[in-house]
C-alpha cells in the first residue's frame, strides 16, 4: 500500500496568524468601545474607515506584487493595524488624513517592506507619526471627554465633519475640541504652574485625564485578557510600564511640584495601549525573552523622556519606533543560554 | 516502595501532549507467527553497516550471523528465523527518503530452527567481568531500541579515565501513540531489571534511575514489584509527563538536574543513558543467549483496526505486521514509522521492521491533519518558549531559510533535538524543524566536499612535490655523473660523495614530508565530537550517497599508489 510522505511533526493542531490577530482584535473591542462612549461616534468612523482603507490598499499592493491576495488579507494583520492607528487619532480626524496615514503604514511600511513578517518598523505606528509630524494642527483638534463636553455632535453630524472638515452650524472649533490632559500638562507646566494648580482643570480625574483613564482601564483589561491566553509575551507590557513608572516616580519623587505622578504617566495618552498593543506587534519587536524586556524598558523610558522634554506631548509612537531599530541588536545580545552550554563561558 | 524524596528538575519548553495511550494497551504482547519473508537491511544501525556474509541459496538457521559488524560503530545482524537466502540485494527500507539500501532477504521456512553452535547462557552473569559481558552485547547486535539504534556495546564501553557515576535507563516513551515500552515493563519487568543490573555492572556505574513517565502507573508497579523491596542502588522514578520528557538529554536534566554540555555527550558528566527495550534485550543475550532477534512494536492509530503491541521478528515486512494484527481500517491516511512528533512517514508498507521500529502509527481520518498554509514568521516567539533545547528556532528559521549557515551554527543548530515542539505551536505553521533538517544536511554536505577537496588538494601538493624532486635529483645526479666524468681518474678521494649526496637527500625529503604533514590543513578542527558524530552519522544513512563516495575512493585510492 502507497502512502503520502509528510514531514514531521504530524499532528499540529489548527492555529493561524489570523487566530492571534482576530485576538488582539478582540481585545481591542472593550477599550474601543470605552473611547466611543467618551469622545463619540468619531472614534468608530476612524475605525471604519481606517480599516476600509488598510484592506483596499493590502489587497491592491498584493496584487501588484502578485502575492496570493486571500490568505494575506484574511491574517487581519491590516485590520489591526488599521485599528490601532485609528485609536490615535483625533477623533474627528478628515479622511483623507486617515487615508494618508493608512497609506504610509500598509503601502511604504509594511508592503514594501516585504508584507506581513517582514516589516521592521510598527506600521500603524509609522503611519501616526507621517500624520502626526505633517498636519501638527489637525493632530491636536481632540476633543472633551462626554462628561465634559457642551455640544456632543451625532451620528451624521461627525460623518459630516469627517468628510467636509467644517462643522455644522455656527459651531466654532474652539468651541468643540479641547486638549488632551498631557496636551495640558506639558503647555501649563511651561508656564511654570504647579502639578497641583494644574490638576484643579476640570480635565484631570483621579489619575489622569477624564474619561482617558477609563479608557486605558478597558485596554487594560483586554490586555490582561491576552497576557492569560499568552497570545502576547508579559516580558513587554510589564517592562514598558514598569520602566515608565520608576522613572516618572523617581522625578515624581524629587519634586512632585512639576513631575507629574507615575499613575498620571501610566494612564495618560497612549502609554497602556502601548504597552498591551502596541509595542507587543511581534514583528517589530524583539523576539528573546530577555531582548523583550529590554525592548520594552526601553519604550517606557523614552516616552517619559519625550513626553518630558520633547516637543510632542505624548511619546509612545516615537518610542516604539526607536525601540524597533534596536530590536534586532538587542536580539542578537540576549541569546538565550542553550541547553548544555557553558553558564560561565571562559571569556 | 513509596516515592522517594528524588528533587527532579525541569527542562525548558516542552508540550503537554494528548497520549493516546490506551489504543494500544488494551492487550498484551503477542507473539507475531513467522512471516513468508524476512527482509534484513545491513544497516539497521547508527555507524557502518554490517558485512554480508551469506548468499543467495545458503541456509540459514535461526540466530546465524548473516552480516557482520564491520568497524566499532557497527552492530552485526542475525536470521531472525530459520529458512534459505533467496536475495541480497536492495531492497526498500524504511528511511525517510524512501530509499533502497542493501538486504538479506530470507524465505522462512516455518521450522526456526536455531543454529547449533548458538550463543551459551552466560551463568552468574552479574559476576562475570565486563569485557565478558559487553562483548556478549556487542554479539548479539544489540542497539538502542529506543528509536536512535545507537550501538549499546559503545555505549558500555566508556573511554579510559572516564567514570560513570550514573546510570539512567528511560523509559519514559514520552511521544504520544507509542507503548512498547510500557507493554515491556508491564509483561516483562524481570528481564528489564536484570538488564539494568548487567548494564550497571559493566558500567560499573555507582547508581542507577530508572525514569517512567507518571502516565504509566502499571508499568511503574510492575517495575517496583519486580525490583523488590530490597533497597537497591537502582531506583524507579516517577517522571511527570511532558514531551520530549524522553529526549535523552531532557530526561537526564530531569533526573539529575544536569545540562549535558553543548555539542557534548552524556558520558561527559558521567552519565550513560539506555532504553529500557535495549537493557532487556541485554538481559536475553546474556541470560538466555538470544541475540536481538525481535522487539516490541506499536501498532496503532485509528487507521488500523486493532491497535496492539505485538512481539515481531526482526526483518517482518510491515504490511505483514498490520495484516497480522488485524489489517488497516478504511480511512487511513499516513503511515508513520515511530510517534506522530518525531517519526517519519511511510511512503509504502512494503518495507520490513528494523531493530529501530518501535512504533507503527497508522493514522487515521482526523488524526493527522495539513497543517494550514505557511504563512511569514510574525517572530511571536511561541516557539521558543516550547524549545527544549532553549534555542531561537525563529531566528534559525530566517537563517536557515536564507541558506547563512554560518549563522544558523552561531545560533546552534546542531543542538536542535528536532523534537517538532516548535512546529507544533507555530501560528504561520512554518514546517520548522524541515528547515532546520534542510540547513544541517547542507553544512553536512558542504563539510564533505571542503574534505574531498582539502584532500584533492594536498594530494596534488604531494604529487607536484614529488615530481620536483625527482627532477631536481635527476639533475643532480647527471652533474655529478658529468663531474666524475671529467675528472676521470683523478682519484678515489671524491667517490664517497654521491652515497653522501644520497642520504642527503634522503633526509631533506623526510624533512620536506615531516614539514608537509604538519601544514596539513584541518578543515575538521573546529568540529566539536558531537558534531562530527553526527556528521557520521549522516553519512551512514546516506549509504546512496555513500556508494557514489566509494566508487570515488577506489579512484583515489589508485591515484594514491601512482603517488
Amino acid at each position: 500500500m502507497r502512502f503520502p510522505t509528510v514531514s514531521s511533526p504530524h499532528s499540529t493542531p489548527a492555529k493561524s496568524v489570523s487566530r492571534v490577530m482576530g485576538a488582539v482584535i478582540l481585545a481591542l473591542l472593550p477599550g474601543s468601545a470605552a473611547a466611543t462612549w467618551f469622545f463619540g461616534w468619531g472614534v468608530l468612523i476612524n475605525i471604519v474607515l481606517a480599516v476600509t482603507f488598510a484592506v483596499a490598499l493590502e489587497a491592491l499592493m498584493l496584487a501588484l506584487r502578485k502575492r496570493p491576495i486571500k490568505p494575506f488579507v484574511m491574517d487581519y494583520s491590516a485590520v489591526l493595524t488599521a485599528w490601532l492607528f485609528a485609536l490615535a487619532m483625533p477623533p474627528l480626524t478628515e479622511w483623507w488624513i486617515t487615508f494618508i496615514g493608512i497609506f504610509f503604514a500598509i503601502v511604504v511600511a509594511k508592503q514594501l517592506y516585504g508584507g506581513l513578517g517582514y516589516n521592521p518598523f510598527n506600521p500603524a505606528m509609522v503611519g501616526y507619526v507621517v500624520v502626526l509630524i505633517s498636519f501638527p494642527k489637525e493632530m491636536t483638534l481632540w476633543l472633551p471627554p462626554e462628561m465634559l463636553a457642551e455640544t456632543r455632535l451625532d451620528f451624521l453630524q461627525t460623518l459630516s465633519v469627517v468628510f467636509t472638515g467644517s462643522l455644522p452650524g455656527a459651531l466654532s472649533w474652539d468651541a468643540v475640541t479641547m486638549a488632551t490632559p498631557l496636551d495640558l500638562m506639558k503647555t501649563e507646566l511651561g508656564l511654570n504652574r504647579t502639578i497641583e494648580e494644574i490638576r484643579q482643570n476640570p480635565l484631570f480625574g483621579d489619575f489622569s485625564g477624564r474619561g482617558w483613564e477609563w479608557i486605558a482601564n478597558w485596554y487594560a483589561i483586554g490586555g490582561f485578557w491576552l497576557l492569560f491566553r499568552r497570545t502576547i509575551a508579559w516580558q513587554i507590557p510589564v517592562s514598558m510600564l514598569g520602566s515608565l513608572a520608576i522613572i516618572s516616580g523617581l522625578f515624581w519623587w524629587t519634586d512632585p511640584d512639576v513631575h507629574a505622578s507615575p499613575m498620571f504617566h501610566i494612564f495618560s495618552g497612549g502609554a497602556i495601549i502601548g504597552a498591551f498593543f502596541i509595542a507587543t506587534d511581534p514583528v517589530s519587536a524583539s523576539t528573546t525573552p530577555r531582548g523583550r524586556l529590554i525592548y520594552g524598558a526601553g519604550i517606557g523610558v523614552l516616552t517619559y523622556v519625550i513626553r518630558t522634554w520633547g516637543g510632542y506631548p505624548d511619546g509612545i509612537a516615537f518610542a516604539v519606533l526607536l525601540m524597533n531599530m534596536a530590536a534586532p541588536t538587542i536580539d542578537y545580545y540576549t541569546k538565550p543560554r542553550v541547553f548544555g552550554e557553558d553558564r560561565h563561558p571562559p571569556s | 516502595m513509596s516515592d522517594r524524596a528524588l528533587h527532579l528538575s525541569h527542562f525548558h519548553g516542552g508540550l503537554k501532549l494528548e497520549g493516546h495511550k490506551t489504543l494500544s494497551t488494551g492487550e498484551a504482547i503477542l507473539d507475531m507467527r513467522i512471516p513468508r519473508w524476512i527482509v534484513l537491511p545491513v544497516q539497521q544501525h547508527i555507524g557502518d553497516s554490517a558485512e554480508v556474509l551469506v548468499k543467495a541459496g545458503d541456509r540459514v538457521r535461526k540466530g546465524q550471523l548473516v552480516a557482520r559488524a564491520a568497524g566499532y560503530v557497527s552492530a552485526p545482524i542475525h536470521a531472525s528465523t530459520s529458512g534459505t537466502v533467496i536475495a541480497v540485494e536492495e531492497r526498500p527500507v524504511p528511511h525517510p527518503s524512501g530509499m533502497n539500501a542493501l538486504c538479506v532477504v530470507i524465505e522462512t521456512d516455518g521450522r526456526d530452527d536455531w543454529i547449533s553452535d548458538r550463543l551459551e547462557p552466560l551463568e552468574d552473569y552479574l559476576n562475570l567481568d565486563g569485557v565478558t559481558l559487553r562483548n556478549r552485547v556487542r554479539e548479539a547486535g544489540i542497539v538502542g531500541l529506543g528509536g536512535a539504534a545507537f550501538p549499546a556495546s559503545v555505549k558500555l564501553n566508556p573511554p579510559p579515565g572516564r567514570e560513570i557515576e550514573t546510570l539512567i535507563i528511560n523509559g519514559a516513551e514520552c511521544e504520544p501513540y507509542i507503548t512498547c515500552d510500557d507493554m515491556l515493563m508491564r509483561e516483562h519487568a524481570h528481564d528489564v531489571i536484570e538488564g539494568t543490573r548487567i548494564v550497571q555492572r559493566v558500567l560499573q556505574a555507582k547508581r542507577c534511575l530508572i525514569g517512567i513517565e507518571d502516565n504509566k502507573p502499571k508499568a511503574i508497579e510492575a517495575m517496583r514489584t519486580a525490583l523488590g523491596e530490597e533497597t537497591s542502588d537502582i531506583e524507579i522514578v516517577k517522571v511527570p509527563t511532558r514531551y520530549p520528557t524522553g529526549g535523552e538529554k531532557q530526561l537526564i536534566k530531569v533526573l539529575t538536574g544536569r545540562e549535558v554540555p553543548s555539542n557534548g555527550l552524556p558520558g561527559d558528566i558521567g552519565i550513560v543513558c539506555h532504553n529500557v527495550g535495549t537493557v532487556a534485550a541485554v538481559y536475553r543475550a546474556v541470560a538466555q543467549g538470544i541475540p536481538l532477534l525481535s522487539r516490541v512494536v506499536t501498532v496503532t492509530g485509528l487507521g488500523v483496526r486493532h491497535p496492539r503491541n505485538v512481539e515481531v521478528l526482526i526483518g517482518t515486512p510491515i504490511s505483514e505486521v498490520v495484516a497480522f494484527t488485524g489489517g488497516y481500517d478504511d480511512g487511513v491516511e499516513r503511515l508513520i514509522m515511530g510517534g506522530p512528533m518525531m517519526g517519519f512517514a511511510l511512503g509504502s508498507d512494503e518495507v520490513p521492521v528494523i531493530k529501530a521500529t518501535n512504533c507503527i502509527l497508522a493514522a487515521g481520518r482526523g488524526e493527522v491533519d495539513e497543517p494550514g498554509p505557511a504563512m511569514p514568521c510574525i517572530r511571536c516567539g511561541e516557539c521558543q518558549r516550547v524549545c527544549p533545547a532553549v534555542l531561537l528556532p525563529q531566528q534559525l528559521y530566517w537563517h536557515a531559510r536564507a541558506r547563512d549557515f554560518d549563522k544558523a551554527q552561531d545560533f546552534a543548530l546542531f543542538d536542535c533535538i528536532e523534537c517538532g515542539c516548535c512546529s507544533y505551536v507555530c501560528p504561520s505553521n512554518i514546517p520548522l524543524v524541515q528547515y532546520y533538517r534542510f540547513a544541517k544536511t547542507e553544512i553536512w554536505e558542504q563539510e564533505r566536499e571542503k574534505r574531498k577537496a582539502d584532500v584533492a588538494r594536498q594530494r596534488h601538493e604531494f604529487r607536484q612535490e614529488r615530481i620536483e624532486r625527482e627532477e631536481r635529483e635527476k639533475a643532480e645526479r647527471l652533474a655529478k655523473k658529468k663531474a666524475a666524468l671529467a675528472k676521470g681518474n683523478k682519484g678515489d678521494k671524491d667517490q664517497e660523495d654521491p652515497k653522501k649526496a644520497a642520504i642527503k637527500a634522503a633526509l631533506e625529503r623526510a624533512k620536506a614530508k615531516k614539514a608537509a604533514a604538519g601544514t596539513m590543513p584541518k578543515n575538521t578542527e573546529n568540529l566539536t565530537e558531537a558534531q562530527k558524530k553526527q556528521i557520521d552519522e549522516a553519512e551512514a544513512r546516506r549509504r546512496k550517497a555513500r556508494a557514489d563516495r566509494e566508487a570515488g575512493d577506489t579512484d583515489n585510492n589508485e591515484e594514491e599508489k601512482d603517488a
